[in-house]
């Protein structure tokens, strides 16, 4: 295996070293090291490789949205060496089946650990428990469990989901949605909405579900994660549910991180997502609550469409944004650029913690030798505009096209063997 | 005429010469029309129309007999409507007795091309079939692009086609003159 | 003007020019002029999405007044009720060389999409999107007010205009404000607080939620259409109540100003939001705002294609 040396690169927000990847671990750290090949990481930083909680790949049903292979490869240029593959797919990952095939599709694309997400309930349909069990029980190790796209709204449903999961160590992760409040909602409820003309979601509507769920998760004693969290109101309840001992994570998307409800006013269906996109007080909120931990991760939502679901009128829309490549810039922009989190915390926020909750063992590791060699390397000096045409997913629903974005992912790692390298593809 | 004037143009026409001018005009379309009872002023707005009124104005008071006035807007039927963005509409009105076999005469600040008039006579059909359509302008300055002639002129100023005429009336320039400029 | 897409686009001076040319066009409706030619070789499309008969036609014969040529591509019967997207049917719209597409829409922001998508180089016209709004319409309620108000001239300056009913899911109403402001006036809007959309407080209007506090002072009354099914989800109890604190009856008229109107856009629920003695009676305008509607429509479309392409 050929080895790597990544030159003159700071490991989060330490000094200048170099680092040697070898036979899939980091076999050297250290000053004037020498490998097979070289890397030039002067004036980038390395992290340990991202891991995303909560990817959309699409298959199997809408490969002409994404592929694992597609997905991976998206993710591998963003800086991820593990997703979580959403388990919307038609068929539903509600199989010990279907986590299986997703898995192995993940194991041959071999750009990034696939972690299929199980289906909390039969067809994602919120009146059944799918064999939650049977998938943990799988190859594919399923640890996290989520209807994401749906809001497990069946309060009786939930309690038992998040007691079931116990017994193998899972999570229930919750796409908080009460669904009455939200009945053809198009976009943040608030004075954009009522101008617009465009049915409003409000945040009641995803703060009542958190609510619940954390008393839920309190009264059973499990663990709850509570997805793309997009408003002040849960920034509060989770803060809340921690002081308490509660025992609940919380993830914020780069979008909701990055974008304010106000750009719908174009009707640009491109910014239709679901949580929508939220106003300025709750982007400083989840800033700061991202900032602070009280939002343990951030998580991309990637949501692939194809054109035909986005170039169309808003209602006609899908919901979703293009997510893992643009990622890590979203967060170097709205978090370091601005003073709110160092690289430490960058690498806690999208990697190490994230890895903790889906219980994902060799990712998320520090960078220090005999650790499994996952590593992005990121020159923030660089920028880009992000053009949608040159996206690795197979969708171009990326919200920032035609936006310079800071920074460049230069070279990701997946146990050992460059995935990127010189900031293109290697696979 | 010389052509020696400064830059900013020169008045050839100054209050005094327009009333004299227009009491001519007036007095020649009696003449010519025999005092007729059944003769319509229609002016093409903007000063157009005022030079109608005015000139309605004298004829009555000449003949002591009061003038049927109106106004014709021709900016729908502008030949050249496509070369610049949407012109604002001005008022057309037609007086209560309408143009119906009346003798109309349209009444124009300046003849140029002739293009105006002709939409005017366009604009005009809409509106009835006159038993006679003539012309009155205060200034005929040439340039003709289509067969049409003035019945009735109060200034003739040859110019060259880089000269502007520009006629001021009190009702919109608070002033009445006509001045020559050199374009820029 | 190249699109007519919300009341928000015209500043004061393209909503008095749109007013002025509106008057002029109607002067030579009234002097009898049966066709005008300045939109002769343009092609205008009427793309309905919704089933609107009343505007449509209301647009058909104010491109046919000005002689452009006129395509009716309604949804039933057509591609687009198979399912086609509002892009494909633009794109054969653009193929059929549309100078300019009136749409009707039942999705707000549709008529954006097809102005600024780069699917078609034509205008649009917003003919009524959604829940978002109707310019046309408000147009010709200030063109009905202006006439009446203000003896057809100038702007709507200190003019009081209560707009009642159902706001939330009014385009009308949403239109009505912003031009109405332009234009000086005062609007005040009322209705069950079930009705207001979502941060109305922060709207340039009044609010209230009591009608019988508002008649006072008013110098019109614009009711809005309220649909029966709005109380299967829970907006009202039921229609009783609603016309007994929301409509508009002869004892609530009565308390109005000599001189004030009654406005309707239409089409009327009578004996809910209006009754029928009110709707027929002399302080309405709604059937002269009917015929105003045709005379502002020519005066927007011919803004938008009666001269050079751009502005
Ligand atoms: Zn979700």
């Amino acid at each position: 295996m050929t080895s790597y040396v990544i030159k003159d690169v700071a490991i989060l927000d330490g000094k200048s070293t170099d680092i040697v990847v070898k036979d899939g671990v980091i076999a050297e750290i250290g000053k004037g090291l020498t490998a097979d090949q070289t890397v030039d990481g002067s004036g980038c930083i390395a992290l340990p490789g991202l891991v995303d909680l909560h990817t959309h790949l699409r298959e199997p049903g809408r490969e002409d949205a994404e592929t694992v292979l597609s997905g991976s490869r998206a993710a591998a240029m963003g800086g991820f060496t593990a997703v979580h593959a959403m388990a919307n797919t038609n068929p539903v990952a509600d199989t010990a089946g279907v986590v299986e095939q997703v898995w192995r599709l993940g194991q041959e694309a071999g750009l990034v650990d696939v972690r299929p997400v199980g289906a909390v309930t039969m067809g994602l349909e919120g009146t059944a428990l799918a064999e939650l069990g049977a998938m943990a029980d799988s190859a594919a190790a399923v640890r996290v469990f989520s209807d994401d796209g749906k809001c497990v709204h069946d309060a009786a449903l939930m309690r038992r989901a998040l007691e079931y999961v116990k017994a193998f160590d899972g999570v229930v992760a919750q796409h908080a949605q009460e669904p009455r409040l939200t009945e053809g909602a198009q976009m943040n409820e608030g004075v954009i909405s009522g101008k617009l003309g465009l049915a409003g979601w409000p945040a009641v509507a995803e703060e009542a579900i958190i609510a619940r769920d954390v008393l839920l998760a309190h009264h059973v004693g499990s663990r709850l994660h509570v997805c793309h969290l997009s408003t002040a109101g849960s920034v509060e309840i989770i803060r809340w549910a921690k002081s308490r001992g509660i025992n609940v994570t919380a993830e914020v998307t780069p979008h909701h991180l990055y974008f304010t409800d106000d750009v719908v006013e174009s009707y640009d269906p491109i910014f239709k997502v679901n949580p929508p996109l939220r106003t300025k007080a709750d982007v400083e909120a989840v800033r700061a609550g991202l900032a602070d931990g009280t939002i343990n991760i951030v998580a991309t939502d990637h949501a692939p469409h194809p054109s035909e679901d986005k170039d169309c009128e808003w209602t006609a829309a899908a919901f979703g944004m293009n997510g893992l490549e643009s990622a890590l810039s979203v967060v170097y922009e709205t978090m370091v650029q601005t003073g709110l989190m160092n690289w430490a915390a960058v690498a806690d926020r999208m990697s190490v913690a994230p890895a903790q909750i889906g219980r994902v063992s060799t990712q998320g590791q520090p960078i220090e030798v005999g650790s499994p060699a996952n590593l992005v390397i990121f020159d923030p000096r660089a920028s880009q505009e992000v053009d949608a045409r040159k996206t690795v997913s197979a969708s171009r629903n990326t919200p920032y096209a035609g936006r310079t974005l800071p920074g460049k992912v230069v070279a990701t790692f997946y146990r050992g063997k460059p995935t990127v390298l010189n900031g293109e593809l290697n696979a | 005429m010389t052509h020696d004037f400064e830059p900013q143009g020169h008045v050839v026409l100054d209050s005094s010469d327009i009333s004299r001018a227009l009491t001519r005009l007036a007095h020649e379309i009696i003449e010519r029309t025999q005092g007729a009872s059944n003769l319509t002023l229609m002016g093409i707005p903007t000063r157009g129309a005022s030079l109608a009124t005015r000139l309605g104005d004298k004829i009555s008071a000449i003949q002591g007999s009061p003038v049927s006035v109106g106004a014709i807007d021709i900016t729908m039927y502008r030949d050249d409507l496509r070369s610049r963005p949407a012109r604002a509409l001005l008022p057309t009105t037609i007086p209560p007795e309408g143009i119906e076999d009346r003798l109309v005469i349209l009444v124009d600040d300046v003849l140029f091309s002739g293009r105006t008039i002709r939409a005017a006579l366009d604009a005009l059909s809409e509106h009835g079939r006159p038993q006679l359509v003539q012309l009155a302008v205060l200034v005929d300055r040439g340039h003709r692009e289509l067969p049409i002639r003035a019945d009735y002129v109060g200034k003739n100023l040859p110019t060259s086609r880089s000269e502007k005429i520009q006629v001021n009336l009190v009702e919109h320039d608070g002033i009445d003159e006509v001045r020559i400029e050199r374009e820029s | 003007m190249k699109h007519l897409l919300s009341a928000a686009d015209l500043s004061y001076e393209d909503a008095i020019l749109v007013l002025d040319t509106a008057k002029q066009l109607a002067a030579a409706t009234e002097q009898g002029v049966g066709k005008l030619p300045p939109l002769r070789g343009r092609t205008v499309v009427n793309l309905f999405y919704e089933d609107s008969t009343r505007t449509r036609i209301s647009f058909e014969a104010a491109a046919k007044r000005l002689s452009a040529d006129v395509i009716n591509f309604s949804a039933k019967g057509s591609s687009v009720s198979k399912g086609e997207s509002l892009k494909d049917t633009a794109l054969t719209l653009e193929a059929m060389g549309a100078d300019a597409v009136v749409i009707r829409h039942n999705s707000s922001g549709a008529p954006h999409r097809l102005a600024n998508a780069g699917w078609i180089s034509g205008g649009v016209v917003n003919a009524g999107d959604g829940t978002h709004e109707h310019p046309t319409q408000a147009l010709l309620d200030a063109f009905t007010l202006r006439n009446h108000l203000r003896n057809g001239e100038g702007d709507l300056k200190g003019v009081n205009v209560t707009i009642v009913g159902d706001v939330l899911h009014s385009r009308v109403a949403r239109s009505n404000v912003l031009l109405l402001n332009t234009l000086g006036a005062k609007v005040r809007l009322v209705a069950p607080p079930t009705l207001l959309p979502y941060g109305v407080e922060d709207w340039d209007c009044e609010v209230s939620y009591d009608l019988d506090a508002s008649l006072e002072g008013s110098d019109a009354v614009m009711m809005l259409r309220v649909q029966r099914e709005r109380m299967n989800a829970a907006y009202f109890p039921n229609a009783h109540e609603y016309s007994n604190r929301y409509g508009l009856n002869v004892t609530r008229m009565n308390r109005l100003s000599e001189s004030a109107v009654v406005m309707h856009p239409g089409p009327m629920n009578r004996g809910m939001e209006i009754s029928a003695d009110v709707a027929d009676s002399q302080r309405s305008v709604i059937v002269e705002q009917v015929a105003n509607g045709v005379s502002v429509r020519m005066a927007v479309l011919y803004l938008i294609l009666g001269g050079s392409e751009s502005m």
